[in-house]
């Protein structure tokens, strides 16, 4: 009774959260802008540079645009709790007798909606310039949803660091440090065998080489030629994202609840 | 009667900061008290811990006969707040507000649509219900705040400084509404930085300074402390003030005061506006010739001036 009325509050504020979108369509218009032009710039300036042994490289490219995609979606949860903390409307919302967890899970459902919308705009982006799916319509379902199921878990991170900073414009500088290492030394636009041994290990073990290796297993856009991988999970991509997921969820959905409690009570 | 809200040595400090100093209050049920204060006296502090927004460091605090720590969220359910800073949502329509916070009530679905109308109605903001806050004016955007709190007819009502920053229209539309409200027995706690609002609306008043209160009662119990009204002129000559002086000299209620070097003279008074044409009449009668008149009554600075000797001056902080 209590989680199902925790999951109504947490609807009305994610209802909330999303009439923004509609009523500020720039920021869908915007969320999807950078990405489309990295599909362009990378399918047509810097792929042909860019080598993948039995395969075109827009097939190999675009698991890795969705991946970026969705973490970049991600991160808005952290920019939206940071502006709404430092408003009024979240001592409204404390003074109401709703589930303390609504504003957080309203807040990371609504950025889920927002990057739903916004991957099926890339799908087809990536129809367009070329980029099949050769699996099962089932596996690329499962594709679509494993990268949806990583960045709602990934934005619990960046919830949390949103409301470390308190700010929307320390959070935007902030979350750029962390975010552009991650969605880069990895698999997602080259692979990661090509990299220096250093580099290698880190993109090897990164969280988001694994979802996007996931994410062309499952959508059919692997070369035959290519060796196979060493290192586990690459090896078991769509179980290493799967683990992947938990364990952030294990570690922010505490860590955003506690922080949130403390940048609120001021 | 019983107390709606009794707090017993409420202390909150923000590292060095101590925001509330050993608060105590009572408000009876059923009436309207007004904590009147400068700015960084202590009142936002305290009406965050009477919400439950804030945990104070030392004492205790009950409001609707729950203590505000222990039963948060049972409380939650009979309280309305309406802050400083409007809460409300740009990006929502006002109904759209509104239904938000009766859904979060817990109202229902149906329920809170109605009550989003009704309170539209009530507000005078049934033409701009369906347009997004964004495009609001400073008083309809404080008129909603208020409407925000009043969603679950909560039986004690907060309004922390309802009409600070809007324009004297607004503030009086404001003051209209709010004596509306409590008509229907809500009890209120209101803050604010004005003897004068303080006056109209409530049934006592609260002096708070430093995070304490420093004085207790009605309107005018605190007026007779502070001295009441004056009459104050100017004239262009000392020979002229002299005459002022004795011609006045019946009406003051107190001691006289006169500023040789800027012919200028103060006289209390009692009567309002009546005195004030008395005293032209018998100055025109001597041919005083009078620079500026004025009936002068006492302000929060001359309240705090009275009863802390200093002014009410405060820095930002909450």
């Amino acid at each position: 009774m209590k989680l199902l009325q925790a999951l109504a509050d947490g609807s009305v504020v994610a209802k909330r959260n999303l009439i923004k979108i509609k009523r500020v369509p720039d920021l869908l218009v915007f969320s999807t802008a950078a990405p489309i032009m990295f599909v362009l710039l990378f399918a047509y300036v810097f792929g042909g540079s860019i080598d993948i042994p039995g395969m075109d490289y827009r097939e190999f490219l675009m698991a890795g645009i969705f991946a970026q995609t969705v973490l970049f979606g991600a991160t808005i949860t952290g920019s939206g709790l940071a502006e709404d903390i430092t408003k009024g409307i979240i001592d409204r919302f404390r003074s109401l007798p709703m589930a303390r967890s609504a504003v957080l899970v309203g807040r990371t459902t609504s950025d889920l909606v927002n990057n739903a919308l916004v991957i099926v705009i890339m799908m087809v982006t990536g129809l367009i310039v070329g980029w099949r799916i050769r699996s099962s319509p089932l596996e690329a379902l499962a594709g679509v949803a494993l990268l949806l199921l990583f960045a709602y878990a990934f934005s619990w991170a960046m919830a949390w660091i949103g409301l470390l900073v308190r700010s929307p414009e320390v959070f935007n500088n902030a979350s750029f440090i962390f975010i552009f290492p991650i969605t880069y030394i990895a698999n997602t636009f080259v692979q990661s065998e090509r990299l220096p041994a250093v580099l290698r290990h880190i993109a090897e073990w990164n969280p988001v080489s694994a979802v996007t290796a996931a994410a062309r297993e499952l959508f059919g856009n692997t070369s035959p030629l290519s060796p196979p991988p060493d290192v586990w999970p690459l090896q078991h991509p769509v179980l290493a994202s799967l683990g992947w997921v938990v364990i952030f969820l294990l570690i922010f959905v505490p860590l955003a609840n506690y922080q949130y409690k403390r940048a609120v009570a001021r | 009667m019983t107390d709606a809200i009794v707090a017993e040595g409420l202390v909150k400090r923000y590292g060095s900061v101590v925001a509330l100093n050993g608060l105590d209050l009572k408000v009876p049920e059923g009436t309207i008290m007004g904590l009147l204060g400068p700015n960084g006296a202590g009142k936002t502090t305290a009406v965050r811990v009477f919400t439950t927004l804030l945990d104070a460091d030392e004492g205790s605090a009950r409001v609707a006969g729950l203590d505000v720590r222990k039963q948060a969220n049972e409380l939650r359910k009979s309280i309305g707040l309406s802050g400083q800073y409007a809460a409300v949502d740009d990006n929502l329509t006002g109904f759209e507000n509104l239904d938000m916070v009766g859904r979060l009530y817990h109202l229902g679905r149906v329920r809170s649509r109605e009550r989003a109308r009704e309170l539209l109605a009530r507000f005078d903001l049934e033409d701009a219900a369906d347009r997004p806050v964004k495009g609001y004016s400073g008083g309809m955007r404080r008129r909603l705040d208020l409407a925000g709190a009043l969603v679950a007819k909560p039986s004690v009502l907060f309004l922390d400084e309802p009409t600070t920053g809007l324009d004297p229209r607004s503030r009086l539309g404001m003051w209209d509404v709010i004596e509306e409200l409590v008509k229907g027995g809500t009890t209120l706690l209101l803050t604010t930085q004005y003897l004068e609002e303080a006056d109209r609306l409530a049934d006592q008043i609260a002096v708070i300074d430093h995070g304490k209160v420093i004085a207790e009662g009605t309107a005018d119990q605190l007026k007779d402390q502070v001295g009441g009204e004056r009459l104050e002129l100017s004239v262009a000559t000392p020979a002229e003030l002299g005459t002022a002086r004795s011609t006045l000299a019946d009406l003051a209620v107190g001691a006289m005061e006169s500023d040789e070097r800027q012919h200028h003279l103060t006289v209390p008074v009692a009567g309002g506006s009546a005195v004030l044409m008395e005293a032209i009449r018998r100055l025109d009668g001597e041919s005083v010739k009078v620079l500026d008149i004025g009936l002068r009554r006492p302000t929060l600075d001359d309240v705090f001036l009275a009863l802390t000797g200093h002014h009410a001056e405060g820095d930002d902080k909450k």
